[in-house]
């Protein structure tokens, strides 16, 4: 099947910056890809060059089977965008922004009413449907953006940091409609800098940093290249870590590791749950009496931490001062 | 949230409009919602009321003791004749304020992005938001109308020609919004386009015979004023609301108002409109 989004060596500059360094990419129809990376590292860059709103320097890109640069329009007719900050008229009320959204995508008044009606209920906005934007709060106001995304029911989708600054139960509602259009078919380019959210939604995960995919795959298979599981535990008596040590060594697949003070050690395993039942059985047979004790799979996390060489979370509000210039740059 | 069972992928129908009816359509659609946003903001509709207004009541009262008019000496009443047509045409330049702002917020707040993801004409994002800025020019001027009859404004050539007049004041102010358009679209703030937006166009109204007649200017100033564009507007509104004091100037621009002020008109709305829509385009890719 023809990729629904497929991009060839994108570059992008912005004076010095190299927001886009060469970046290609597929999206299979039907599928989720996750863009994956800080603040500054392009993913906003990629999202608006897709989505017709900016020139790449070089390179080429289909949407749909359609060339972007070639018939930027039909792009247009084939795609929803909801981006990181609401794009919607605060002084318009939630229906009047989606009547407007639809005639701006040529139905006609009578279509575009409908739908907004459809869209305002799907999203629990039909009582707020006739008030201003302006009084809504921010989980409402990106629901009605992502509501504008959708009023075409568009095959392909680009979310760009959709749930970024909403509290956990706005995040979770938003997570269930994307959900939803997934399972509906609907292919999806999301950005995003929670590992939890590229996890729980994203078939396929591009990590990306400086402008270059660093990284691709399943988030099990990027978790798998860092290594494999470990079995964590601490002892309760401090005396009898190297007991325990000598006592674990034919489970471990790698060299155990100790940090006495904490008197927690750590062993590279394979086979999941059933060596931990093991392990436990053969401390109990040696009475060694531990205090905790858990199989760790490694997270995004630690996969960001190995390919960057810096975590997300510091590293990302680092960039949104450093790379603050480009990002502004990059609405022009 | 409920879950949307008819959610069919789809993608929007093929456009049934083009070219032309494509772009009244869409452009259509922007200045309804730019109206609607008038209606909500009214503060912006009464502040823009409130300056030419202001400036009716000070110049007839506070100033118009002092300036003197040739062949009419210095009766308030005169200089209220006098004074209008500047006003007026000072007025609606200052339609470049609301563009410029506007556009600028729509910028920063995302909204073009927006529109520029959706399949409609590039022009419409502008053309909508200047006919909503010619659609509000044209009730301050109504009002502003009403305040100088209130205080002694008379016009003496009929209807009709204030009619004409006002039509000539339209275009000037749709042509300057379109400067605005441009300003709102370079810089980078709505706060930074308002005053980029207003700046110039005190020395642009203030050099020209809007306040003052043009002879009581030292020598030098002379020339600028009388082929400023913004005088011949001016002039010919005098002329036909026949406020016009004794003879008019002799200088050529003076002398041909109405064709000057429509040519100008006209230039500027279409090099300012080509330059935006350009503008918006490249930015667009």
């Amino acid at each position: 099947m023809a990729p629904a989004i497929q991009a060839e060596n994108l570059v992008k500059t912005f004076g010095d910056v190299r927001a886009l360094d060469g970046v290609s990419l597929d999206v299979p129809e039907g599928t989720v890809l996750g863009l994956l990376g800080p603040n500054g590292a392009g993913k906003t860059t990629m999202v608006r060059v897709l989505t017709t709103l900016l020139r790449p320097d070089s390179g080429r890109a289909t949407v749909a089977g359609v060339d972007v640069l070639k018939h930027p329009n039909r792009v247009r007719s084939l795609i929803g965008l909801s981006g990181q900050y609401a794009a919607v008229d605060e002084y318009l009320t939630g229906r009047e922004n989606l009547q407007m959204v639809g005639e701006l995508y040529q139905m006609t008044g009578r279509a575009a009413k409908a739908r907004a009606d459809e869209l305002l209920e799907w999203f629990n906005l039909d009582e707020a449907a006739d008030r201003t934007a302006k009084t809504y709060s921010g989980g409402m106001r990106r629901r009605l953006d992502l509501a504008a995304a959708l009023v075409v029911r568009p095959p392909v989708m680009f979310l760009d940091e959709p749930t970024t600054g909403l509290d956990p139960r706005n995040r979770l509602a938003l997570w269930e409609v994307i959900e939803t259009l997934v399972e509906q078919g609907t292919t999806l380019l999301l950005t995003t800098q929670y590992l939890e959210e590229a996890d729980r939604l994203a078939h396929d995960i591009a990590v990306v940093d400086h402008g270059r995919v660093i990284a691709r795959g399943t988030a099990d298979q990027l978790k798998a290249q860092i290594g494999g599981e470990r079995v964590e535990l601490v002892v309760h008596d401090r005396a009898l870590i190297e007991t325990a040590v000598e006592a674990l060594k034919s489970f471990a697949v790698g060299d155990p590791s100790v940090e006495r003070n904490t008197r927690k050690i750590t062993i590279p395993v394979s086979g999941g749950a059933r060596v931990l039942a093991d392990v436990i059985r053969e401390l109990d047979s040696r009475r060694i009496t531990i205090d905790d004790i858990g199989l760790r799979r490694p997270t995004l996390d630690d996969v960001f931490l190995s390919l960057t060489g810096h975590v997300t979370s510091g590293e990302a509000e680092e960039n949104e001062r450093a790379g603050g210039g480009e990002d502004a740059e990059a609405k022009r | 949230m409920t879950t949307a069972t008819e959610h069919a992928i789809g993608g929007a129908v093929p456009r049934q409009r083009r070219g032309l009816a494509a772009m009244a359509h869409d452009s259509w659609v922007v200045a309804r919602r730019n109206l609607r946003r008038m209606t909500r903001i009214p503060e912006i509709v009464v502040f823009g009321l409130m300056q030419p207004v202001m400036f009716v009541l000070l110049f007839s009262y506070v100033m118009g003791g002092a300036i003197t008019i040739p062949m009419a000496g210095a009766s308030s009443n005169i200089y209220t004749q006098f004074l209008m047509a500047g006003i007026f045409a000072q007025t609606v330049t200052f339609a470049v304020a609301g563009a410029s702002a506007g556009i600028a917020e729509d910028m920063t707040k995302g909204l073009v992005d927006r529109f520029r993801s959706l399949p409609m004409t590039r022009s419409a994002v502008l053309v909508g938001r200047t006919l909503a800025d010619l659609v509000q020019t044209a009730f301050t001027l109504l009002v502003l109308a009403l305040v100088a009859l209130a205080v002694g404004w008379r016009i003496h050539n009929g209807v009709l020609r204030m009619l004409a007049a006002f039509a000539l004041l339209l275009l000037l102010g749709y042509a300057f919004s379109w400067i605005g358009a441009l300003i709102g679209l370079s810089v980078r703030s709505p706060e930074a386009a308002t005053s980029a937006g207003l700046i110039w166009l005190f020395p642009l109204t203030f050099i020209s015979n809007a306040f003052v007649p043009i002879s009581s200017m030292p020598g030098w100033l002379q020339p600028v004023a009388y082929w400023n564009p913004f005088s011949a507007t001016v002039q010919a509104c005098r002329n036909l609301f026949g406020n016009q004091i004794g003879p008019v100037d002799k200088a050529w621009p003076m002398q041909h108002a109405y064709g000057v002020s429509i040519v100008s008109s006209l230039i500027v709305l279409a090099l300012f409109s080509w330059l935006s829509v350009r503008k918006y385009r490249s930015a667009a890719g």
